[in-house]
């Protein structure tokens, strides 16, 4: 089987790699490039544990050929906030107890990224249908939903004080 | 209410204080098992049976070894030549590690493929050829006990049936003749699925041996690091793995619930890998194999409740068929086969109770841990609070009302219960009354009979449950012998920093953090200068590790004995100090001063300080403790919830528009990490309640073995939980605490499903088993509608 | 798990996807979103030899009115749907399909054409092909076909299309005056697939008589089903609610489910007679705006 050379930019960084077809973009990441915060909880595409942003938009990594990803651009956990700084939506998750175990967590504020791009102001129920993707066995989703909820107050002042 | 007796900056017990343990999660540096890397990593694939129960009649590695990569194929023969391939269960059962010549259930363990990469051990998995004989299983487990069902564990000694156990506790005779004098008394088989706890992150381990210094390491997804430890000592002892070569490494874990006391076989196969080949071996458990294997209850209950015709409940009576699959690998102390089931007489004050179980062998697979709960205590709670709702739609009475005419009173405690239990405390009106003003119950039973009289389904269930965790006093709790104590060893440095650790493991429950805040109240230190410590068995005291809630019972109750042992050995140091005498010295949270002067005073650092750099004459220097703390009592969490329900008559479809969750678990460490702990356990309430439940077809293969068909709630099925709290502090408890991550998942089952049965009762529906699902509520609809 | 070995193509042109796949024959699979491919690979339910992405095709992605017809290209997002003004505007029919389709991360890859050339009658989009009397174009390496969505699916996992047709595009009469749509789907939790779900297209003229009108059946048959005896039924009649409750009887009685995890089949009788019913009315209301 003919290895694919593949080009894209993770968290800002241009990597290229030769790899096989079969490669899950999970496991280059994971794997590959050692970037371990994307996580992997299910077979059948049903957790959101892997969840990262392609292009901008968030992705299930477990059910992504890496070969595809040849040119894109992606933001796993690591890469979403500076080092030492935190997102909007990680100071969420810590001032409303967003998490428990944390294995969840990565995916979880991937997906909600992704969520408060295209609705800035979500409602609860449009909070818990746009994370539906996402399981968490830990914390019951109250305090995940309250943690997207104020990630949206924060965003909207940011972008308010930059308008 | 409890109020705070230390700053917010110090952050003792009561503050709401943020998690220590968030940042790495928070940026992707957690370090969970799949994360560890080391050098000249193999991987492990098992290759597992389609079939529930068949001979093995050849093993064809062949196909396998040729591929690229593949080092080796891994059997129960291979096993076999160092006696390795059978190990014992937590109960005295006996489990395979790698079969030799049958398979007792689907999906068991067959052989082990070693390889180079993760992607070339699956395929090396797959070319492995097996040739099976299939043979009939014995699936259902009343079945088990024919006369003719084959005999399905000849490899013990003296089994002639498939019964495992027979265990009873309590008056039967008496209970009997309450029960047939009795006014009212109503009856009901009760069936708690199968179920499987799926924290997000499956089982796994890294193990890896290195043949100069002959230490073992395992990074392993374990609540109860030292516990393996030893187990494996015992297992593989005889091939030179001795306890002092062994260092289990539990690093983060994410989540456990149960899932993660026991020893897979997977595990010994892997350790005996790397054993044998002298590299790192790392086994990462698929969703499929993790939901397969392992499960909770399994429990077929026949239930009996008498009371007088006004209600007054006089004697319960409860006789279970309880399902182990092949081996009995419940993860419980080992004098408690059914572990705290006889809990199960509940909040109630009344005299005689009876409770028996029968454990059979069947072709599933083993497993009878925990689903978030201690020791069997949620099949317990379902079946009184299903059987006192049941009898209060028997005689017609508020269920409410019910449970406040038999509650155990305040002043009863220490109270006695029927099966031997002596509850700590609990104030089970007051939970109760702020439960229903809460939810506004009053109201609810208006709208309800107003719906009624409308024809819709409206229902109200309440649940007032009383829990018993915290395992154990240790003449009566051990597991393999062990006893059940925790611990704690904390070392305070000559700047008035700390480090402590634990024999305990968090798996989320936030243990870095309310630690912490336990030595924090303790010593006046800052929580955020206290490092906290553990999961790794070469640095961190023996202990039994975190499940059936046991932690903070236990372990917490060590950090505090610990502390109070420095803080007296800092007022030696602080009379020194301040030149007086022992005697003369106070104590108030962070410093101490001389009585009467307590502007003469030394704080615990300046104390801390001189324990290493001005010793009193006489006084070993340093400043550190450690505490083994053996409780001399379990704790009692109870809580009282109530649920709201809408059921569509035409559909079945079940709308769940409120839940109120009351706990009392005593004094509380960190308000808004409980209040998490109550909303997670909630959602895995709900779960089994109503979506959850491990299918078998009748040849023993699972059905729904998937995250696509095993139905774990999204937030969008998991409902706004709204919680409160009373606090009854435990007597026997050094803080007043209970444990509390547990009760949530054992009380929010019974609630749900008596609210959805009181919505079906003018259907003439008087019970459902869980999950009650849109088509188990429309299949009894129907079956009413034929029968009228 | 991890899927089997397989060689990948990208094609980077509809042209050159068929000629790669005339050229690798019957044991080569194109990918769009691969949200249905992929999982079944994974699983190993699906070996192929040889992938060819398409989802790199240029010029596949969009929605439009064109003459009489609503155009969708094969590559249009399932998030790019639900988002879509015109989609939102006029055919409410595919917003209440959507919102009940996976999660949004599968459906910000998984593609409109990938969900209906599966051939699984356990998807959604198929049933609101049937309602909307779609057509389906498809180039192969005999150049291009219309085909009506009746003569597209053939059995489980077959459609109309040769291993080396590429579906590119669907086209649904446009939205007109007196024309609406509606569609609901049981499911035991969302994301799931539907234990039973039903898709309901109407068209009224001024005095509310029907004209037209389709009913699709999600997940209740081997292959995504007409309720054909419903429509005639309806078919030039003003619709009352006796008509509504005979269609929802009919569909109860036409409909194939077999008993599974998702419930028994009277059960799924039951719920597609119920869904029919509420979608039919659904349908008729926004038809009357
Ligand atoms: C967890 C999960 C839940 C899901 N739930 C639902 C659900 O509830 N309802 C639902 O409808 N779907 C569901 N899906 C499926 C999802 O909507 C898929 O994305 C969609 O059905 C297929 O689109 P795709 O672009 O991913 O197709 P692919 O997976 O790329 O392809 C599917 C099949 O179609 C063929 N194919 C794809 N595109 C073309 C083309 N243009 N021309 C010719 N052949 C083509 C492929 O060869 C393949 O055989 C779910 C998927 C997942 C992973
Ligand atoms: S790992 Fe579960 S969805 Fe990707
Ligand atoms: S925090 Fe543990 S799974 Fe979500």
């Amino acid at each position: 089987m003919a290895k694919h050379e593949v080009t894209m930019t993770i968290n800002g960084q241009s990597v290229t790699a030769e790899v096989d077809s079969r490669l899950l973009l999970v496991h280059f990441i994971r794997e590959n490039l050692d970037m371990t915060g994307t996580h992997i909880g299910c077979d059948t595409s049903n957790c959101g544990a892997c969840t990262i942003l392609l292009d901008g938009k968030s992705v299930k990594a477990c059910t992504y050929l890496t070969v595809r990803a040849d040119g894109a651009e992606i933001t796993t956990i690591e890469g979403l906030a500076p080092e030492g700084t935190n997102h909007p939506l990680q100071q969420a998750f810590h001032d409303q107890h967003g998490l428990h175990c944390g294995f969840c967590t990565p995916g979880m504020i991937m997906r909600s990224v992704d969520l408060l791009k295209n609705n800035p102001n979500p409602t609860e129920e449009e909070i818990r249908w746009g994370i539906s993707g996402n399981l968490c066995r830990c914390t019951g989703y109250n305090n995940i939903v309250k943690s997207v909820q104020q990630a949206a107050k924060e965003m909207a002042k940011e972008k308010e004080a930059t308008v | 209410m409890f109020k705070c007796k230390t700053s917010a900056e110090v952050g003792g017990m009561g503050h709401s204080v943020k998690r220590k343990e968030d940042a790495r999660f928070l940026h992707g540096k957690g370090n969970y098992v799949d994360d560890t890397k080391l050098p000249g990593q193999l991987h492990m694939v098992m290759v597992r049976s389609p079939y529930a129960y068949a001979k093995i009649k050849s093993i064809n590695k062949e196909k396998a070894l040729a591929i690229d990569g593949v080092l080796a194929v891994i059997t129960g023969e291979d096993l076999a030549q160092y006696n390795l391939h059978w190990m014992p269960t937590l109960l005295s059962d006996t489990q395979m590690v790698l079969p030799t010549d049958t398979v007792m259930h689907q999906s068991q363990e067959v052989c082990a493929v070693i390889a180079t990469d993760r992607y070339v051990a699956v395929d090396g998995a797959e070319a492995v050829e097996v040739d099976y004989e299939p043979m009939q299983a014995i699936v259902d487990p009343f079945k088990a006990l024919d006369d003719d069902a084959p005999l399905l564990r000849p490899d013990k000694e003296g089994q002639e049936d498939n019964q495992i156990y027979h265990w009873e506790r309590g008056d039967r005779a008496k209970t009997d003749e309450v029960i047939a004098n009795a006014d009212v008394v109503v009856k009901e088989r009760i069936y708690l699925p199968r179920i499987h706890v799926a924290s997000i992150e499956t089982c796994g381990c890294n193990a890896s041996y290195d043949k100069d210094t002959q230490k073992l390491t395992v990074y392993l997804t374990t609540q109860a690091p030292h516990a393996i430890r030893t187990v494996v000592a015992l297992v593989a002892g005889h091939v030179g793995l001795s306890e002092e070569k062994i260092r289990i490494i539990s690093p983060d874990i994410g989540g456990g619930f149960g899932g993660k006391v026991p020893v897979y076989p997977a595990y010994v196969v892997a350790i005996a890998a790397t054993f044998l080949i002298g590299k790192p071996v790392k086994w990462i458990e698929d969703r499929s194999e993790n939901l397969v294997n392992g499960f909770a209850r399994d429990y077929h209950m026949d239930c009996e409740l008498a009371a007088t015709k006004d209600g007054k409940i006089q004697a319960f009576k409860v006789s279970t068929l309880a399902d182990h699959g092949y081996t009995d690998s419940s993860a419980n102390p080992s004098k408690y086969p059914t572990g705290m089931f006889s809990i199960c007489t509940g909040s109630y004050d009344y005299e005689h109770a009876f409770a028996e179980l029968d454990a059979v062998y069947t072709n599933k697979a083993p497993g009878g841990v925990a689903y978030r709960c201690s020791f069997r205590v949620t099949e317990a709670v379902h079946a009184i609070e299903r059987m006192v709702d049941k009898l209060a739609a028997e005689i017609d009475k508020d269920p409410a009302l019910l449970r406040f005419e038999n509650f155990i009173k305040k002043e009863q405690f220490p109270y006695e219960s029927p099966l031997g239990w002596s509850y700590d405390s609990g104030d089970y009106k007051a939970t109760l009354e702020k439960a229903m003003e809460m939810i506004g119950y009053d109201d609810y039973k208006k709208e309800q009979a107003e719906k009624r009289a409308q024809g819709k389904l409206m229902g109200i269930g309440i649940c007032t449950f009383t829990e018993v965790v915290g395992a154990g006093p240790s003449k009566d709790f051990d597991i393999l012998g062990i006893a059940m104590f925790d611990s704690a060893e904390i070392r305070v440095h000559p700047t008035g920093k700390a480090l402590a650790r634990f024999g305990t493991k968090s798996q989320g429950q936030g243990h870095e953090t309310t630690y912490a805040q336990i030595l924090a109240e303790e010593l006046g230190i800052p929580y955020t200068d206290i490092e906290i410590d553990e999961g790794d068995t070469d640095t961190a005291p023996y202990g039994l590790g975190t499940y059936a809630s046991r932690s903070t019972p236990t372990a917490g109750a060590a950090a505090a004995i610990a502390a109070r042992k420095l803080r007296d050995k800092g007022k030696k140091i602080a009379a020194h100090l301040l030149e007086v005498s022992e005697e003369d010295i106070e104590w108030e949270v962070g410093k101490y001063f001389v009585k009467g002067a307590p502007e003469k005073s030394k704080t615990i650092q300046d104390v801390a300080f001189a324990a290493y750099t001005n010793i009193p004459p006489g006084l070993e220097p340093g400043f550190e403790a450690t505490h083994y703390y053996d409780p001399p009592n379990l704790t009692f969490p109870n809580g009282a919830y109530i649920c709201v329900v809408e059921v569509e008559e035409e559909t079945g479809a079940i709308d769940v528009k409120r839940f109120v969750a009351i706990d009392d678990c005593g004094n509380i460490i960190n308000p808004m990490i409980v209040e998490g702990q109550v909303h997670g356990g909630l959602t895995q309430g709900i779960a089994p309640a109503m979506y959850e439940g491990i299918e078998y077809d009748d040849e023993g293969n699972v059905l729904n073995g998937t995250l696509m068909d095993y139905l774990v709630p999204t937030a969008v099925e998991s409902p706004h939980w709204e919680t409160g709290h009373t606090i009854t502090p435990s007597p026997h408890h050094p803080l007043g605490a209970k444990g509390v991550a547990e009760s949530p998942t054992v009380g929010a089952p019974p609630a749900i499903a008596n609210a959805i049965i009181d919505a079906v009762a003018p259907l003439g529906i008087k019970h459902l088993d869980i999950p009650i699902t849109p088509a188990k509520v429309w299949e009894a609809i129907q079956a009413q509608k034929a029968k009228a | 798990m991890i899927p089997a070995n397989f060689n990948y193509h990208k094609a980077t042109s509809v042209k050159e996807a068929i000629a790669l796949s005339s050229e690798l024959g019957e044991e080569a699979k194109y990918m769009s979103g691969g949200h249905s491919l992929l999982p079944m690979m994974k699983l190993r339910f699906a070996t192929p030899e040889h992938i060819i992405d398409i989802s790199k095709i240029e010029g596949l992605s969009y929605i439009k009115e064109d003459g009489d017809m609503l155009k969708i290209g094969a590559l249009t997002t399932q998030t790019e749907m639900e988002h879509n003004t015109l989609l939102k505007e006029s055919y409410p029919i595919m917003g209440d399909a959507i919102w009940l389709t996976a999660d949004p991360s599968v459906r910000n890859v998984g593609t409109i054409g990938g969900n209906i050339a599966h051939g699984d009658a356990a998807n959604d989009q198929p049933a609101l092909m049937l309602a909307m009397r779609a057509n389906i174009v498809a180039e192969g390496a005999d150049g291009t076909k219309t085909i009506p969505i009746d003569e597209f699916f053939h059995g489980f996992y077959m459609t109309a299309l040769e291993p080396s047709d590429i579906l590119t595009e669907i086209q649904i009469p446009k939205a007109k005056k007196g024309s609406g749509g509606a569609y609901h789907k049981v499911e035991r939790k969302v994301g799931d697939y539907a234990t039973a779900g039903v898709a309901v297209h109407v068209e009224l003229d001024d005095s509310g008589v029907c004209q037209q009108v389709g009913i699709g059946l999600t997940n209740v048959s081997a292959v995504p089903m007409r309720l054909e005896r419903g429509e005639e039924l309806l078919r030039g009649q003003e619709i009352t609610d006796e008509l509504i409750e005979q269609v929802g009887q009919i569909a109860s009685e036409d409909c194939e489910p077999e008993s599974d995890l998702r419930g028994s089949e009277a059960y799924k009788r039951s719920v597609v007679n119920t869904i029919t019913k509420r979608m039919l009315n659904k349908a008729l209301e926004r038809a009357r705006q």
